[in-house]
């Protein structure tokens, strides 16, 4: 890791070259909610003026630039009652801006999941080897618990990511491609008032968090209350919407769909993200289901981040976002079910 | 065969076992590819009908043919129908072999119980070959066999083969019997009662609906069969064979890469398994 700082206008010049060159993605205000506050989403930008970041936080995370709602995995074409296979995987350089400390965890959770093991999937690491990444710290929301599961500080998985010390950016390089993009831009070492201002923003952030969810014995938690109450009460109220799963940052939970081509010459076959919230995931061919009732979802949900992660990467999956929080709109969230099982716990 | 790539094979054969099943033989086209083709009893392929999708199927022939493979597939879903309507020389596609597999090496030198409920004795053909093809290995090797109804009984053919030939004893029971019926009425459990078998030198393989694990799994258990020596074979939906759609996920564990074979200690311990 190589740190630099940055002034705000050089680094503005620096992101604008970034533009000019790539295809470049950044968060840009879209519209304002019904109490008017700003909706933010990541958006293709054509000039650094489009982007705003000082943005909150974007609705939806950066996830969908690494795994589309839907993308194909591959393509058949018949012909003469045969078919050939054609997998293909074109990813564009491209730039992604002011990405957000738990987005990037997120990321790099996913990397466990598509970029190792036996089976990696070359779609993912495409996009994710062809995208320069920049992240930005922010004051966090009021909801937001990402301190609760630490993760609100980034190690990894990004390119460059600043930290917003006043005038200036404190840089932290973290792969030789932005280190050479920085050949060409006015930065200098930081001394020792800029170490200070890091630090002390630092703490700020830190000392900024309003909501805390005790996460210490979590998984445990998870399965000594396998039984609890506590999962019917906020089964109930579940509308198996899954719009928690396509706002989270992590959840990766999808389906495979075939579709046949009108002129029956060609099919596609493609990744479509799902969500396990959805009445039919666990539905086998003949219609036994694995989780039929709401509660059984919401709690596979919960126990799949919480707990099974946990176990095979030594890691829960949420990131602490409360984008689910947020979206549900039957006004679920994930600090009111883990309290209430906590509270079940110490009864 | 670590992709998405799908391998091209072609229907040789096939056999009509009940109006719902049907005992597909596949040869994968491509003579590098056949050669390369190697499975172990317990794991499974996804079958592709391009257009159409995937389903996961466990192999039901013997891992050492690698001239073909034995799927025996049950009518149940829009692929599945796709199949059963496939003709002697139509081509489909496979991926895998995926998952784990029995541990037939494990088991040398003691007794076997092969129990399975309805579909449940196409994945446990692997073994059965296994066994036959390794008599010697194994000493006294029981089959229990149970459906609900007579009619739905595969394999039927092959049960003198496996009594009379490769000394395997087998047990069928059926839940309703009809007016053709002269066999055991009742539940699969039942079959113990015919049987004397000693629990510390027996291992156990079950395949069958999820409703059955658990009776027989218990049953054994108070046989006194140790826990780590009964494997299952559990079933889910797969979108992708790799671990990755989550669709088959129990817990911690994806069904598709930590099993289908579990043992039951683990599978025990593993909560909404069975």
């Amino acid at each position: 890791m190589i740190y630099k700082v940055i002034t705000k206008s050089e680094f503005r010049k620096f992101v604008s070259g970034l533009i000019r060159e790539n295809q470049t993605i950044g968060p840009k205000l879209v519209d304002s909610d019904r109490e008017g506050n700003p909706i933010y989403q990541f958006k293709e930008v054509n000039s650094f003026d489009e982007m705003d970041l000082d943005y909150t936080q974007a609705d939806y995370s950066i996830k969908n630039f690494y795994l589309p709602f839907r993308e194909e995995l591959s393509r058949f074409d018949y012909s003469n009652s045969d078919w050939e296979q054609n997998i293909e995987y074109h990813v564009h350089p491209r730039v992604i801006v002011g990405v957000r400390a738990c987005d990037i965890n997120a990321l790099t959770k996913l990397d466990k999941i598509f970029m190792k093991g036996n089976f990696p999937s070359p779609h993912y690491i495409a996009r994710r080897k062809n995208t320069f990444l920049i992240g930005m710290d922010h004051e966090p929301l009021d909801d937001c618990f990402c301190k609760s599961l630490n993760q609100d500080v980034v190690r990894h998985g990004f390119n460059l990511y600043c930290t917003d010390i006043g005038k200036s950016y404190y840089l932290t390089i973290n792969s030789s491609k932005a280190f050479n993009f920085l050949r060409n831009v006015k930065t200098s070492d930081p001394g020792k008032e800029d170490d200070r201002k890091y630090i002390e923003r630092r703490k700020y952030l830190k000392k900024k968090f309003r909501t805390h969810v005790e996460v210490t014995g979590l998984p445990a938690l998870m399965d000594i209350e396998f039984q609890s109450d506590v999962w019917k009460k906020w089964g109930d109220k579940c509308l198996n919407c899954g719009s928690c799963a396509m706002v989270c940052p992590t959840c990766y939970c999808h389906g495979v769909e075939e579709n046949i081509e009108v002129n029956l010459k060609r099919s596609r076959k493609e990744r479509v993200q799902y969500s396990c919230s959805i009445v039919d995931f666990a539905e086998v061919a003949g219609g036994h289901n694995f989780r039929p009732l709401k509660e059984d979802r919401l709690k596979y949900r919960f126990y799949h981040h919480y707990r099974g992660f946990a176990e095979n990467a030594d890691e829960q999956i949420c990131v602490g976002c409360n984008r689910c929080g947020r979206a549900c709109l039957a006004g679920i969230n994930p600090r009111d079910v883990i309290n209430d099982l906590r509270m079940e716990s110490e009864e | 065969m670590k992709t998405d790539k799908v391998y091209k094979c072609e229907i040789i054969n096939m056999i009509e076992l009940t109006p719902m099943e049907k005992l597909f033989h596949l040869r994968i086209l491509d003579p590098a590819e056949r050669d390369l083709f190697s499975f172990r009893a317990g794991q499974f392929v996804m079958v592709e009908v391009p257009g159409f999708g995937e389903v996961p199927i466990s192999l039901s022939s013997s891992p050492n043919n690698r001239e073909f493979m034995e799927l025996c597939i049950r009518k149940a879903g829009q692929t599945t129908n796709m199949l059963h309507k496939a003709r002697i020389g139509s081509r489909v596609g496979i991926r895998g072999p995926f998952g784990t597999a029995f541990p037939m090496e494990q088991m040398v030198g003691h007794n076997l119980l092969l129990i399975a409920g309805g579909l449940g004795l196409a994945p446990l053909r692997a073994p059965i070959y296994w066994v036959t093809d390794h008599r010697s290995d194994y000493r006294d090797v029981h089959i229990l066999y149970g459906t609900k109804e007579p009619w739905q009984m595969l394999f039927t053919y092959q049960y003198e083969e496996w009594e009379r030939i490769n000394h395997i004893r087998m047990l069928t029971i059926v839940e309703k019997g009809d007016e053709n019926w002269k066999g055991n009425t009742g539940m699969i459990t039942e079959l113990f009662n015919d049987i004397t078998i000693d629990p510390a030198n027996t291992y156990a393989i079950v395949c069958g609906p999820p409703v059955m694990f658990k009776f027989v799994c218990n049953h054994m258990d108070n046989l006194g069969i140790p826990m780590n020596h009964m494997f299952v074979s559990l079933e889910r939906r797969m979108h992708c064979g790799m671990g990755k759609c989550c669709r088959c996920m129990v817990g911690s564990t994806f069904t598709c890469v930590d099993g289908p074979v579990f043992d039951y200690w683990s599978v025990m311990n593993l909560k909404e398994a069975i």
